[in-house]
C-alpha cells in the first residue's frame, strides 16, 4: 500500500485547497467547531477547578487521636509506630499536651490560664492523615481499638457530608462533560457531513475517472484535520488569554484567597492541547465518516 | 479490443436493459451506437468501463474478462478507458488544468510528466488558453473539450463517448466530432452513443443499432436509420 511521495504531497495540497475553495461551507464547519469547543473549554476549566477545590478540602481532613492521659511516656512514643504501621495511614504527627495547651491559649486569647498550666487537663495527641481522605472513617475505627487510645475525633458528620457532596458533584461534572463532548462530536460531524454531501457528485466523478477510494479519502482527511485545527484556534486563544487574567485576579483577590484555581502552567496548556486534539479528531472523524458513505459506488 | 458474449443485464428494479448482446469491436475502430431512448445504449457502454456488471455473459476489454477483476481493482479498469459524458462530469472546484491532471494523478504519474501531458492534451483539443479557468466559466462545447482531454490524458486504448454532443448546439458538435476523429486517427478505439442523425449520416462509420436490449443492426458505414 505504498504511496508515492508526490501523491502524498498532492493529497496535502488538494486538502488545503479545498478549505479555500469551499468558501462558506468551510466557514460553517469551522464555526461549528469553534462554538462547541469554546463551550467545552469553559466547561472543562470549571469542572477541573471544582474538582481541584473539592480535593483540596478533602485533603484537609485529619483526625485527632487522643491518648489515655495516664499513659506512660515510653508507651506514648511506641504508639506512633503502631499508628504508622496501620494500612492506608499517610502521616502521623505528635503533639504533646503542653503543645496542645499552648495552641489553645493562643487560639482563645488572654485569659487566666495559670490553673491549667499547673495541672494540664489535655491529652497527648497524634494528628493522623490517611493517604486517601476517603479512608478516614475506616482507619479511625482501627485506631480507636488500639491500646492506650482514649478517643479518635475527625468531625464525622461534617466529613461524611463533605464526601457525599463532592462525590455527587464529580459524577454530575463527568456526566455533563461526556454529554457536552458527544454533542460537540454530533454537531461538528453533522456540519462537515452536510458539506460533503454537497460534494457527493464530485466523489462520483472522481471514481469514474479511476480514483481509488483511498485516493479520494486522503484529501478529505487532510481537510477535516485542518477544519478541526482551524476551528480550535479561537477557543485555544480564549483559554490561554482568559485563564491568564482569571488566574492573576484570583490570586490578587485576598477575600477568596483560599480558593486556589489550578495554576496557569501547565493547566491552560493542557486544556489547550485537549481542545486542539478534540477539534482535530472530530474534524477527521466527521469528514472520513461522511466520505465513506459515498465511496460505495 | 472489446468482446461481449451473451450479455444480459437486468437491474434491481426488474428492468431488462440488455437481452443477449454479442459484439466484437476491433482496435482502432470508430463505432456509433444508435437506438431509441431506453433501448440499452447507456447500459451497453457502462458494461465496458464496469459502470455496471452484466447479470450473465462475458465482457472482455483488451482480451481481459472484466469479471475477473476484484472490486478494488475496478479503478484500474477505468484508467485504461477514457469516458466522455453528455453532462461533461467535470469537477467544479478544480480548474481546467487540474481536472485533466486528476486523471494522471490517480495513476501516480510524476509531476513533470503530468505538467507536460496536461498541456499537450489541452492543446490537442484546442483549449490550452483556458487552463486556469474553472468549468463554470466555460461554454458547453469548451467543457466537453476538457472532458475529452481528460479522457485521453493517460493514453487509453478506448474512448467511450455517451452522447457527447447531446447538450451542444450543432456547430459546436462538429468541433467535438473533429476532436474525436483526430483521436481515432491516432489509433484510439472510439465508441460513441448518439442521437444525432446528422453526425451519423455525415461522418460515415460502423453503426450498431440497439433496440429492446438487442443489437438489431450492425453495418460498416451505416445510416442513423431513425426518424428524429
Amino acid at each position: 500500500m505504498g504511496m508515492k511521495f508526490n501523491t502524498a504531497k498532492r493529497h496535502l495540497r488538494e486538502g488545503s485547497k479545498n478549505i479555500f475553495r469551499n468558501g462558506w461551507m468551510t466557514i460553517a464547519s469551522i464555526g461549528a467547531v469553534t462554538v462547541t469547543l469554546i463551550l467545552v473549554g469553559v466547561f472543562l476549566a470549571v469542572v477541573f477547578n471544582l474538582n481541584k477545590f473539592a480535593t483540596n478540602i478533602e485533603s484537609d481532613v485529619e483526625m485527632s487521636v487522643y491518648l489515655d492521659p495516664t499513659l506512660a511516656q515510653d508507651k506514648v512514643q511506641s504508639i506512633q509506630g503502631e499508628l504508622e504501621a496501620i494500612d492506608k495511614v499517610g502521616s502521623v504527627k505528635y503533639s504533646s499536651k503542653d503543645e496542645q495547651l499552648n495552641q489553645l491559649m493562643e487560639d482563645m486569647g488572654q485569659t487566666d490560664w495559670d490553673l491549667f498550666e499547673q495541672d494540664n487537663p489535655l491529652s497527648d495527641t497524634y494528628v493522623v492523615k490517611t493517604s486517601d481522605p476517603h479512608d478516614t472513617a475506616s482507619v479511625a475505627d482501627k485506631i480507636a481499638k488500639l491500646d492506650g487510645v482514649d478517643k479518635v475525633d475527625y468531625g464525622k458528620a461534617t466529613v461524611e457530608n463533605l464526601f457525599t457532596v463532592s462525590k455527587y458533584a464529580r459524577i454530575i461534572g463527568a456526566v455533563l462533560i461526556i454529554g457536552l463532548v458527544f454533542t460537540a462530536i454530533f454537531l461538528i460531524s453533522n456540519t462537515i457531513k452536510i458539506t460533503i454531501i454537497a460534494r457527493s457528485r464530485e466523489i462520483g466523478i472522481m471514481k469514474l475517472v479511476g480514483a481509488t477510494n483511498s485516493f479520494i479519502r486522503w484529501p478529505f482527511f487532510i481537510e477535516g484535520l485542518l477544519l478541526g485545527v482551524l476551528g480550535a484556534i479561537i477557543p485555544v486563544a480564549l483559554v490561554l488569554v482568559g485563564y491568564y487574567y482569571l488566574s492573576n485576579n484570583m490570586t490578587d483577590n485576598i477575600s477568596i484567597g483560599f480558593v486556589k484555581i489550578l495554576p496557569y502552567a501547565p493547566f491552560a496548556f493542557q486544556l489547550s492541547g485537549l481542545l486542539l486534539a478534540i477539534g482535530a479528531i472530530i474534524g477527521v472523524w466527521g469528514s472520513v465518516m461522511s466520505v465513506r458513505k459515498f465511496l460505495k459506488v | 479490443m472489446i468482446d461481449m458474449k451473451g450479455v444480459h443485464k437486468t437491474y434491481a428494479n426488474g428492468v431488462t436493459a440488455l437481452n443477449g448482446v454479442d459484439v466484437h469491436i476491433d482496435s482502432g475502430e470508430f463505432v456509433y451506437l444508435v437506438g431509441p431512448s431506453g433501448a440499452g445504449k447507456s447500459t451497453f457502454v457502462k458494461m465496458i468501463f464496469r459502470g455496471e456488471k452484466p447479470s450473465t455473459g462475458i465482457v472482455k476489454v483488451d482480451n481481459k474478462d472484466l469479471s475477473t477483476y476484484k472490486e478494488r481493482h475496478i479503478p484500474k479498469v477505468r484508467r485504461k478507458i477514457g469516458v466522455v459524458y453528455q453532462d461533461f462530469k467535470l469537477l467544479p472546484k478544480l480548474t481546467i488544468y487540474e481536472n485533466v491532471a486528476f486523471a494522471l494523478e490517480v495513476i501516480e504519474e510524476s509531476p513533470k510528466i503530468i505538467r507536460d501531458r496536461v498541456m499537450e492534451v489541452l492543446d490537442l483539443v484546442g483549449i490550452k488558453d483556458k487552463a486556469r479557468s474553472f468549468p463554470d466559466e466555460l461554454s458547453g462545447g469548451e467543457q466537453q473539450r476538457v472532458a475529452i482531454a481528460r479522457a485521453i490524458a493517460n493514453n487509453p486504448k478506448v474512448v467511450i463517448a455517451d452522447e457527447p454532443t447531446g447538450n451542444l448546439d450543432p456547430e459546436t458538435s462538429w468541433g467535438i466530432m473533429k476532436v474525436l476523429e483526430d483521436i481515432n486517427q491516432k489509433g484510439t478505439t472510439i465508441i460513441m452513443a448518439t442521437h444525432s442523425k446528422e453526425i451519423v449520416n455525415t461522418i460515415k462509420r460502423r453503426v450498431i443499432a440497439i433496440e429492446n436490449g438487442r443489437i438489431v443492426r450492425d453495418e460498416a458505414g451505416g445510416e442513423y436509420g431513425y426518424e428524429v
